[in-house]
């Protein structure tokens, strides 16, 4: 009870750079300015239900389930890997996993730009090679590459944690009783690992249901995710409105699948990461 | 529980105290020192022309970059930065005229104002010539690799043509393609009819399969690259593009284009109008316009400078084309007035698949 003071600065902070800003979002989403001042309205949000911006907003989830359900199946065997006793270059492995983080992630999503034209580097080898030549750039594909590029790592490495958690000796004991590899895996290590997993689909799925960078250079502008739209309405529109309606719809979104998971998780008496 | 709570009002007294006192130092160091903050176009100088400035008149350079004038615009107009010299579009000068947001510059202390040729001053968008000091000019039109492209290129709808699928490219910019779009089916860039707008909607949605990107700077790599064999560019890339790859050819498509000029003012915001005018001065000086011409590549108005280019850019179509030729181009007008009209239907057209 005495100590609870040590908190405040964080709570300083928060307010002052999370709920604020929040609030405001909120804000602008259900006001407008008119002749008469600031009203109340719900305009931003019904223009939202428009065939076209709805579209925008499936596109965006399935390609972001798309990248976390790639990220999930090449995640898992990496992780089960790097958390392995028997493997030896563990060390070395993890640090290429943490590498690419140290350098900025614009300047890696660019690097793809030029690695996927076509004149670009990879077209080049495979034309040396006389394969085919890859015309991947400004596609959907480029899209959930450059997320599954990127957000690889926030998948490993919380499943990694979990995994490299799991009591030997409970392990051994599902062998001693007569589990074969696969049922050990899935009656034992795969459902103590479900806290890194869940962890793991969260921190790669929100990034991706967000982001507007990535699309933006290797979709080319032609694939508008829920991201670009808020950033076109900040950025060039001006419609402060509108962009903070799709930002409050877009939490909303974030919420309810944080609860879903958080539910889950509870049921499953998890909770290692958060 | 109290006690937290005293504690916290406490505190956060004394972050906004500080904050304060921070701000306030802040604004109060900026006066000793001169400085002043530029906000022009990506790629639109060469920067060494600020080093220059510096030391000649020891004001210092804070500079910025936008890739829109709708993005310039909502920056400005969002505060946050006090710019001192912008360089906007000709309807955006417009606009910004309009809506009180600029300094009236004294020519008397532009006295380079004299070497910008005469056709471009007094433009419409800033008839008594009172808030701008013309920076480059040109023409939007079709960029082609001539290579990849076999039949003769001279009207918009080669842009529509599905044989070029994937080989298109097209401005991320609102007025610019929903001009394209006007400009095919034969209205005029400026266009306030809303049925008309819509029709360049569909037909922009029609296109978009065939697009390969939305661009802005990077067009000049791609050109150069043959990354597409078509694309829709400002006049002064293309000789940038051609230093680099004589395969491409630029045209000004027969139903009319844009004719646009990009020219420096101060806004309101400015904190140092002198200092901001001595480096207008210093860009119109025809050395530094020069210096800037052979940059950047684009079209400069200023009549002196324009004297010491090389003979062959001098006389150049695409960089310096007669005005009086240019009959079916339009320039820009501002429609400020149904702006959203023109956002919603960009907006559309980028969600739309």
């Amino acid at each position: 009870m005495k100590r609870q003071w040590l908190a405040s600065p964080y709570i300083v902070w928060m307010v002052i750079f999370i709920v604020v800003p929040m609030l405001l979002i909120l804000f602008y989403s259900i006001t407008e300015q008119t002749e008469d001042g600031l009203q109340l309205t719900a305009e931003h949000f019904r223009r939202f239900i428009d065939p076209i911006y709805i579209n925008v907003l499936i596109r965006s989830l399935a390609l972001a389930l798309a990248c976390t359900a790639i990220c999930l199946l090449l995640g898992y065997p990496m992780a089960a890997i790097l958390a392995s006793r028997e493997y030896s270059r563990k060390k070395i492995m993890y640090m290429l996993i943490v590498l690419p983080m140290w350098m900025n992630f614009l300047l890696r999503t660019y690097a793809w730009l030029t690695l996927l034209e076509r004149n670009g580097v990879i077209n080049t080898v495979l034309s040396i090679l006389g394969l085919p030549s890859l015309d991947i750039l400004y596609t959907n594909e480029a899209v959930v590459l450059g997320m599954v590029y990127n957000f690889l790592p926030f998948m490993i490495l919380p499943i990694y944690s979990v995994l490299s958690k799991i009591d030997r000796s409970v392990i051994e004991a599902a062998q001693d009783l007569g589990g074969n590899n696969i049922t050990v895996f899935r009656r034992v290590v795969f459902p103590l690992s479900l806290p890194g997993v869940i962890s793991g689909i969260t921190m790669v799925f929100m990034p991706a249901v967000t982001t507007f960078v990535i699309s933006r250079l290797l979709g080319g502008g032609q694939f508008t995710l829920i991201g670009n739209l808020i950033e076109q309405q900040f950025l060039s529109s001006g419609d402060w409105g509108f962009g903070s309606a799709l930002s409050v719809i877009m939490m909303l979104m974030i919420l309810i699948s944080m609860g879903i998971m958080n539910k889950y998780e509870q049921e499953n008496g998890g909770g290692a990461l958060w | 529980m109290r006690e937290v709570r005293k504690t916290a009002a406490i505190f956060l007294t004394l972050v906004m105290i500080f904050s304060l006192a921070a701000c306030g130092g802040g604004g109060g160091s900026q006066k000793s020192t001169t400085s002043i903050t530029v906000f022009n176009w990506g790629d639109y100088i060469d920067e060494s022309v600020l080093t220059d400035f510096e030391k000649e008149y020891g004001i210092k350079v804070n500079y910025d970059y936008f890739s829109t004038n709708e993005e310039m615009y909502v920056k400005l107009k969002s505060g946050g930065t006090d710019y001192d010299v912008l360089f906007p579009s000709d309807y955006m000068i417009a606009r910004l005229i309009k809506e009180d947001m600029l300094h009236k510059i004294d020519m008397n202390n532009i006295p380079n104002f004299e070497h910008i040729d005469d056709k471009f001053k007094n433009l419409n968008y800033d008839p008594n010539n009172e808030y701008s000091v013309p920076y480059m000019w040109g023409t939007v039109g079709i960029a082609y690799n001539t290579t990849m492209v076999d039949e003769p290129v001279d009207s918009w709808d080669i842009l529509w043509d599905p044989k070029y699928e994937n080989n298109i490219l097209m401005l991320d910019s609102q007025r610019d393609s929903i001009a394209v779009a006007l400009k095919k089916l034969g209205y005029s860039l400026n266009s306030r009819n809303e049925a008309e707008l819509e029709q360049a909607k569909q037909e922009l949605i029609r296109q978009k399969p065939l697009v390969l990107s939305y661009v802005g700077d990077e067009v000049k790599d791609k050109m150069v690259g043959g990354e597409a064999a078509l694309a829709v560019v400002f006049s002064g890339e293309v000789t940038a593009i051609r230093w680099e790859n004589e395969d491409i050819d630029y045209v000004i498509p027969k139903e009319g284009s844009n004719l646009w000029f990009d020219a420096m003012v101060i806004p309101k915001t400015s904190q140092n109008k002198e200092a901001a005018e001595k480096f207008i001065n210093f860009l119109t000086d025809p050395e530094i316009a020069l210096r800037n011409a052979e940059y950047v590549g684009y079209s400069i108005p200023n009549t002196t400078a324009i004297a010491m280019l090389d003979e062959e850019v001098r006389n150049d179509e695409v960089a310096y084309p007669d005005l009086d030729s240019l009959d079916n181009c339009e320039v820009f007008e501002d429609v400020s007035d149904i702006i959203e009209i023109y956002n919603r239907i960009w907006d559309e057209v980028k969600a739309a698949q």
